[in-house]
């Protein structure tokens, strides 16, 4: 069929229908002197969690959404890279991703098979404050889904050469993460702010050195410890009815008992930053510096949640924020500009970052604190309002998909926010007071003690950067950053 | 044992299709076109008070000439700083007020802008939309354009120079595609054009390409399709029409033999491109070479995947893409060697399971799995109404494609009704060993 043949006909059609209203259109020109008026802000109607229990206690969370026939199933395992233990860091994340290579009577090769035919997708993954399961399928396919699924959640077998090929591949990647300064800047920043003590100054995947050294023992050591269903919580959300999924459920997870008495344990606060440092990270020729400026920031149980996500906004949390329009929109040093509160159960890193041109490092490292300190004046009215508006009003569309859902509910589970948490967001927000800001910024955002990496041409970047006298400079090589040793 | 047994009988039974077991796939939708030349998609979705609202317009790095690679792209950024009605900065200062969000992209066939907006604000959208249509050159001005040169400099840097193996897919194209093709330079442009762009082009371009006529407008989520046709008829009609814009005509673009370089950059780890010329979008052999790049590098049991990755651990990664363009396709595999390993055990590997598939086509049940994957991922682009890629661009894509906005159906059904032997024909036809471009990145110091 050539297809501009049947779109020319439809246009002939359409012309002579159009016509008309064109010429309506035309007599009344739109007022544009002034944006249209909107109309009272729509609420969102969350679907209801429906919560279930197995027959060994396991939590099952339900919402339904019949929109596409698509089901999300997530098992949350309430154990991750912040339950690594001392000189074993890595084991959590290499445990999640060794759940699919092998697991029950199939093999890696199997299970990929297997889902892969249903159309499934599975990831088995893990993060600071969690491990998980997540399947995505087809609900036609639903039924024969889930039984690989237990499988790989439950009974993963760790298989040696499987273990030895993953190893070597992540050991193979953190090798090509020193290529790259967007992925040396947060291991570097981190690894300055936290140290090696601190689970958090070391990356989820582990270093080098504590790849070579898992066995698989230490792996089914952790996942026997660690995932029981008294901190586990399947969630289910999308195109099912509760009543038809629990009994293949139960059939599949309600004999999961607890292989061991242990439990995770809670991750060591991190000790505060008390002075600025500034780390610069050669990286010979590298046309752009990658730039990160912060220190400790808060958990995700803060009481200043609220305010914090306002300020944020304001300083680097959006396109109009603060550091954007400075060092993008007003000066063009950067592509874009932004800030972060990474809320973990324990305080995770705030940080301000950018790639900036390289003959403009020490300019873009003066605007940055510019942003930083002007944070502690009071914000204009407009701007309080304009960011409140952006993050109350978007809420609604972070629950348009199912695992936008599921990610949600998720966090629910793994932060224990209370069931009408979601419900009361949007107030929470526009609750929010200039004072509250003004109180936070004082509290969070401490220039003067923060610390400062730099990964890029110390040649050409450093008579400059030394010249603004921001705070005593170390020297480090990539290779420092990826060590076992604190960075000097 | 016994639950082997079960599941094998169960994966019998599940050789049939998705789609008998599942709703049809379609999204119904309105079409009219306003006297300046507009197309308008409406869609309906009220899962979520949301409305997507994305513009297309018909222009693209292919249209560009040459001194002045990068145009388009740098366009689309100026096409954010305001316009006559809307201050420089006001439009997205304005959206964040309201809850929305706003992109725009550009490749080498198309540009496209998303906003996406609780649905309170839809009339905001479309008056924004429409001033940017109408009455960007008011208020254009050449800092403006000194302004986003910079930034768009900057996403070069960051994207490319500044990114390990940056270089490589921008050498790629100006190996496959002749010097006078239009996909022969990068949609981000070279570094000098970007500096010699003016005001004056920016003038030139808005006027030949971004009339009405030569954009579509396709509006998805939580509307009323008579009152949204009625805000969209208040806001676009009053923008003059232009000149129609005369189709590209490409040269042919024909490898006659292997084409080799070897690059190097800041990198520890080889990496080898195998790259073809293949059919454009939607064309004969277009989906089947999707169902090849499955067959070879899509999951752990893959060809490529499974011998270079998984069994012989000589490769980190290995990918295999059809890269579907409106004038002109190319298939590409990339594979990074693992350290003490060389590109060409990669390729030796590569060209040896190529062979096999041009003497013997896949198993059915590869093709099936790839299918039943491919039939999945329609379902999951039903999700979301806006954003790259949501039902508001897709039915612009569609649309563009010129099949007509709702062509999802018809598009699954280019994949379901393949065979293993139309894959491996695919294969035959259009991967030959002796007609491909071989790339070759090495760590610097050791070439």
């Amino acid at each position: 069929m050539n297809p501009s043949t049947s779109l020319g006909t439809r246009k002939l059609c359409l012309l002579f229908v159009i016509a008309a209203v064109a010429t309506v259109g035309a007599q009344n020109a739109p007022d544009r002197s002034h944006p249209p008026q909107l109309g009272p802000a729509p609420t969102l109607d969350l679907p209801p969690i429906q919560k279930r229990m197995l027959s060994n206690r396991l939590a099952v969370w339900f919402v339904e959404s019949h929109e596409v026939p698509l089901v999300q199933v997530n098992l949350v395992v309430q154990a991750g890279s912040g339950n690594d233990p001392a000189g074993k860091y890595g084991l959590a994340s290499l445990t999640a991703a060794m759940l699919d290579e092998g697991a029950g009577s199939r093999s890696s090769l199997q299970i990929a098979d297997a889902i892969e035919f249903l159309g499934a997708e599975l990831a088995t993954t893990s993060s600071f404050d969690a491990s998980a399961v997540r399947m995505n399928v087809p609900v036609a396919r639903l039924q024969d889904a889930l039984p690989i699924m237990a499988d790989v959640a439950l009974r993963p077998t760790f298989p040696q050469a499987d273990l030895d090929r993953l190893r070597q591949e992540r050991i193979t990647a953190l090798i090509q993460a020193k290529d790259d300064p967007a992925q040396i800047v947060p291991i570097a920043f981190t690894r300055v702010v936290y140290g090696t003590m601190h689970r958090y100054g070391t990356p989820a995947m582990g270093s080098d050195t504590t790849l070579k050294a898992f066995t698989a023992s230490d792996l089914k050591q952790f996942h026997a410890d660690m995932y029981q269903p008294a901190n586990s919580t399947l969630i289910v959300v999308g195109d099912i009815k509760p009543d038809a999924v629990l009994p293949q459920l139960e059939k599949l997870f309600g004999s999961w008992s607890a292989a061991s008495a242990s439990r995770p344990g809670p991750v060591a606060p991190a000790r505060q930053l008390t002075q600025g440092q500034l780390y610069l990270v050669d990286k010979p020729e590298a046309p752009q510096s990658q730039i990160r400026i912060g220190w400790v920031g808060v958990p995700r149980s803060t009481p200043d949640y609220f305010p914090l996500q306002v300020l944020n906004t304001i300083l680097g949390g959006s396109f109009t924020s603060r550091l954007n329009q400075n060092l993008r929109e007003e000066h063009g040093y950067a592509y874009g500009a932004g800030s972060r509160f990474d809320m973990r159960l324990s305080s995770g890193p705030f940080f301000a970052s950018a790639g900036v041109q390289a003959d403009k490092t020490a300019e873009a490292l003066q605007e940055f604190f510019n942003e930083l300190n002007g944070m502690l004046k009071p914000i204009p009215a407009e701007e309080l309002n304009k960011a409140k508006n952006y993050v109350a009003l978007s809420f609604p569309s972070e629950f348009e998909a199912i695992d936008d859902l599921s990610s949600h509910l998720e966090e629910m589970v793994v932060y224990k926010l209370p069931d009408d948490y979601f419900e009361r967001y949007v107030s929470n927000i526009q609750a929010v007071t200039a004072d509250a800001v003004q109180k936070v910024a004082a509290t969070y955002i401490q220039p003067k003690k923060f610390a400062i990496v730099v990964v890029g041409d110390r040649k050409s970047i450093e008579p400059k950067i030394r010249a603004l006298n921001l705070a005593p400079i170390h020297v480090v090589s990539v290779e420092d950053v990826f060590g076992q040793r604190e960075l000097q | 044992m016994i639950r082997r047994l079960v599941i094998l009988l169960a994966l019998v039974v599940l050789a049939a299709p998705l789609a008998a077991q599942s709703p049809p796939l379609e999204v119904p939708y309105r079409l009219f076109r306003l006297a300046n030349g507009l197309t308008v998609i409406l869609h309906r979705d009220t899962s979520v008070p949301v409305v997507g609202v994305d513009v297309w317009y018909h222009v693209g790095s292919a249209n560009e000439k040459p001194g002045r690679t990068g145009f388009a792209h740098l366009f689309e950024h100026l096409m954010f700083e305001g316009s006559k009605h809307v201050k420089e900065g006001e439009f997205d200062t304005l959206l964040e007020g309201a809850g929305g969000n706003n992109n725009g992209s550009t490749t080498n066939d198309r540009t496209n802008y998303v906003i996406d907006v609780p649905k309170n604000a839809l009339e905001l959208a479309l008056f924004l939309e429409s001033d940017r249509m109408g009455y960007l050159l008011d208020t254009m001005s050449p800092e403006r354009v000194n302004g986003q040169r910079d930034v768009v400099k900057n996403e070069r840097r960051q994207s490319y120079e500044n990114r390990p193996y940056g270089q490589a897919s921008i050498e790629l194209d100006k190996m496959l595609w002749p010097a006078n093709h239009p996909y022969n330079w990068p949609t981000i442009g070279y570094m000098e054009d970007l500096t010699a762009a003016s005001y004056e082009d920016v003038v030139e371009f808005f006027k030949k390409y971004y009339a009405p006529n030569n954009a579509s407008l396709s509006i998805a989520g939580d509307i009323d399709l008579d009152a949204t046709q009625k805000l969209v008829e208040k806001w676009f009609s009053d923008i003059p029409g232009g000149k129609p814009v005369e189709p590209i005509a490409p040269p042919a673009a024909i490898l006659t033999g292997v084409k080799k370089q070897t690059l190097t950059d800041r990198v520890q780890l080889p990496r080898v491109y195998l790259a073809w010329l293949t059919p454009r979008v939607f064309a004969p052999g277009d989906a089947a070479l999707d169902m090849a790049s499955s067959v070879l590098t899509g999951g752990k049991n893959s060809r490529l995947y499974k011998r270079l990755v998984y069994d012989t651990q000589i490769a980190q990664d290995v990918n295999a893409v059809q890269a579907s363009g409106a004038i002109g396709s190319s298939f590409q595999i990339v594979a990074t060697a693992r350290p003490g390993h060389t590109v060409d055990e990669l390729q030796k590997a590569i060209d040896e399971e190529l062979a096999r598939l041009r003497r013997e086509p896949p198993d059915a049940r590869e093709v099936q799995r790839a299918i039943n994957q491919m039939e999945a991922s329609f379902y999951r682009r039903m999700e979301r109404v806006g954003g790259f890629g949501g039902k508001a661009d897709q039915l612009n894509s569609y649309f563009v494609a010129g099949g007509g906005p709702d062509y999802f159906a018809e598009d699954l059904a280019r994949y379901t009704s393949l065979s293993p032997s139309d894959v491996q024909a695919a294969i035959i036809d259009w991967l030959p060993p002796d007609r491909r471009v071989e790339l070759v990145v090495l760590p610097e110091g050791k070439k």
